[in-house]
């Protein structure tokens, strides 16, 4: 009995940890009320953790929510973060989008998923949650409610995300680095909070959470593989601040080919802030290091400046060049990887790819089904998709071929159910490209 | 060599296996509706359907059609006898230079094909990969409107057969 009582007792305090208050709501502030120039710096720092791109659904009102996430645990639906006083966050205070921000509690003190990334907003400053807040509170109001959650039962209950929390939810460690320049340190702030880039770029456990013992190692967004970042790259050629940068702001580099699936908005967000904070980001990302493929390959003579008209190529490339013959690389692929152009007018030498040279193949039957598809306004590479004609046969026999040649590992085990997994996918969002319009 | 089924016939392919398709359809055995637009699978000029799937012929190595059905427009009906899409886009009087109808009309075809009922949303969806300087698109999607209702009796009724 009274082992009972201490049980009862420790589930009383678990549940007290796990309770959240409410926060009172308030008249929806005006937005005159807000300093122009803050929310302008708070239009940056939402472009900086890509707000917009889960808050819109497609062909949906900028922020109002709606856009579903498909999780391992089920589908979740992104709020409405207008200040719409109904179905919006516009009877927040400050506090409350505070708490939101970094805790993880919506105002009336329920839970929230961590497919919002708090685990990483958890580090935004208290002048930046305001330049935020400020910029929200004065967007357009849209009055939308999002569609319920489609969770299985016990992720309905939204207190066992307090044992999620308790568990894995640690504040970020941003402590000062006396051998870092400002610069750097700006980079780890943006890189590690609301940039987020470790939500797709570090694996996750069974229950969703960041390794953080492997952070950047490579996770997986979407059905695409976010590629490993730092030391653990397996791009041919090494990443440098100079190259992330221009991948950054681009959205593709002649050396490492171009940003799409879930990295495409992300690097379009990136294109509108303020030039100094991308080079911060990217002198950070730069500072986790080459990899050992890109350290192995970072001697000056195996790359070389690109000059114009001429493809830059990575070691080996030149070996990897098959006689002309019938297979389907030669025929279907070389005319643009093999054209001597540069990007973005031709594609980029396929050993270079880190698509194929990622222990995934994931990308790579993305990219032979879909190519690159044209995103609206953007000046960038394209390459046509190949999936209404090839077989899964075909897919198959092209991606081992190509990893063959270029990408120096073992054959992918995987490959014939990530051609599945990638057709299905296709199936289901019928014309990514026209879906995705803002 | 590769052998295709063109438009219903079994054809020999003279040349070499990885020559685009379209160049095939041209210039080997004169079907002249597939157009050459950009050559880069981007305009949507040179679109065919291979086993019921619109493809575009400038990027698709013939040896992909290796014992295939490839449709092109001339396998919808001829200048006397229209098929039902074609008499749809007459009657509409969709084409104004026309380069790139008989693209269109595939993809259309292929998708109409697939769901006869396709909703004006869907085939809006359906032809975004395609390019029009002329600016008849009104005129396009209601030819393809047309053909949908035109089939669609004649199809019910072969379902019932």
């Amino acid at each position: 009995m009274g082992l009972g009582v201490v049980g009862i007792a420790a589930a009383g305090a678990a549940l007290a940890a796990a309770w959240r208050s409410e926060i009172a709501p308030v008249p929806p502030p005006a937005p005159a009320s807000f300093d122009p120039a803050l929310v302008r710096r708070g239009a940056d720092l939402a472009l900086i953790g890509d707000c917009r791109t889960c808050h819109t659904a497609p062909n949906g009102a900028a922020f109002a929510g709606g856009l579903p996430l498909p999780t391992p645990f089920g589908t979740l639906y992104s709020t409405n973060i207008t200040p719409d006083p109904e179905t919006g966050i516009g009877r927040w205070s400050q506090a409350a989008f505070a708490r939101a921000l970094r805790d993880g509690v919506d105002r009336e003190g329920r839970h929230l998923y961590p497919a919002f990334p708090y685990d990483h907003y958890s580090a935004t400053t208290d002048d930046d949650v305001r330049a935020l807040y400020a910029f929200f509170m004065s967007r357009p109001a849209v009055s939308a409610p999002p569609p319920p959650n489609e969770l299985p039962f016990p992720l309905t209950i939204r207190l066992t995300l307090a044992g999620w929390k308790l568990l894995f939810l640690r504040p970020k460690n941003l402590a000062p680095d006396p051998a870092k320049d400002e610069v750097w340190h700006r980079g780890r702030y943006l890189v590690e909070g609301l940039g987020h880039c470790g939500a797709c770029h570090s694996p996750r456990n069974l229950l969703g959470a960041e390794i953080t013992s492997r952070a950047y190692q490579g996770g997986e967004a979407e059905g695409w593989r976010a590629y490993a970042l730092g030391a653990a790259s397996r791009s041919p050629v090494p990443w440098d601040e100079a190259a992330l940068m221009q991948y950054l702001r681009d959205g593709f580099h002649p050396l490492h080919g171009v940003a799409r699936g879930p990295m495409a908005p992300v690097v379009e967000n990136l294109a509108e802030v303020p030039r100094e904070e991308v080079a911060a980001m990217a002198r950070y990302l730069a500072s986790l290091g080459a990899g050992p493929r890109g350290e192995a390959a970072a001697t000056p003579s195996l790359v070389p400046a690109s000059a114009p008209g001429q493809a830059p190529q990575a070691a080996g490339a030149q070996a990897a060049i098959p006689a002309a013959g019938t297979d389907l690389y030669a025929a279907a692929c070389t005319a643009c990887h093999e054209g001597g152009r540069p990007p973005p007018f031709g594609g980029i030498s396929l050993a270079l790819s880190t698509a194929i040279s990622d222990e995934s193949p994931r990308n790579l039957v993305n990219l032979i089904l879909e190519g690159l598809p044209v995103r609206g306004g953007t000046a960038q590479p394209i390459m046509p998709g190949f999936g209404a004609v090839l077989t899964d046969a075909q897919v198959a026999s092209l991606a081992a071929d190509l990893r063959r040649r270029f990408g120096g590992g073992l054959p992918w085990p995987d490959l014939d159910s990530a051609i599945r997994e990638a057709r299905a996918a296709r199936r289901l969002a019928a014309r990514p490209a026209a879906a995705m319009t803002r | 060599m590769t052998s295709m089924i063109l438009n219903g016939e079994r054809r020999a392919v003279r040349a070499a296996a990885e020559t685009p398709l379209l160049y095939v359809l041209r210039e080997e055995f004169g079907l002249n509706a597939a157009k050459f637009g950009c050559g880069l699978g981007q305009c949507g000029a040179c679109t065919v359907v291979i086993d019921g799937e619109a493809v575009f012929s400038c990027i698709t190595p013939v040896m992909l059609a290796e014992n295939r059905q490839v449709t092109t427009l001339e396998g919808l009906g001829t200048a006397e006898a229209p098929g039902p899409l074609q008499r749809a886009f007459i009657d509409a009087q969709a084409a104004q230079c026309g380069y790139c109808i008989p693209g269109m009309m595939m993809r259309a075809h292929a998708l109409l094909a697939r769901d006869p009922d396709a909703s004006d949303a869907a085939i809006r969806a359906e032809l975004e990969p395609h390019l029009c300087r002329c600016g008849t698109h009104m005129r396009i999607l209601r030819a393809i409107r047309l053909a949908a209702d035109a089939m669609r009796p004649r199809s019910t009724a072969e379902a019932g057969r």
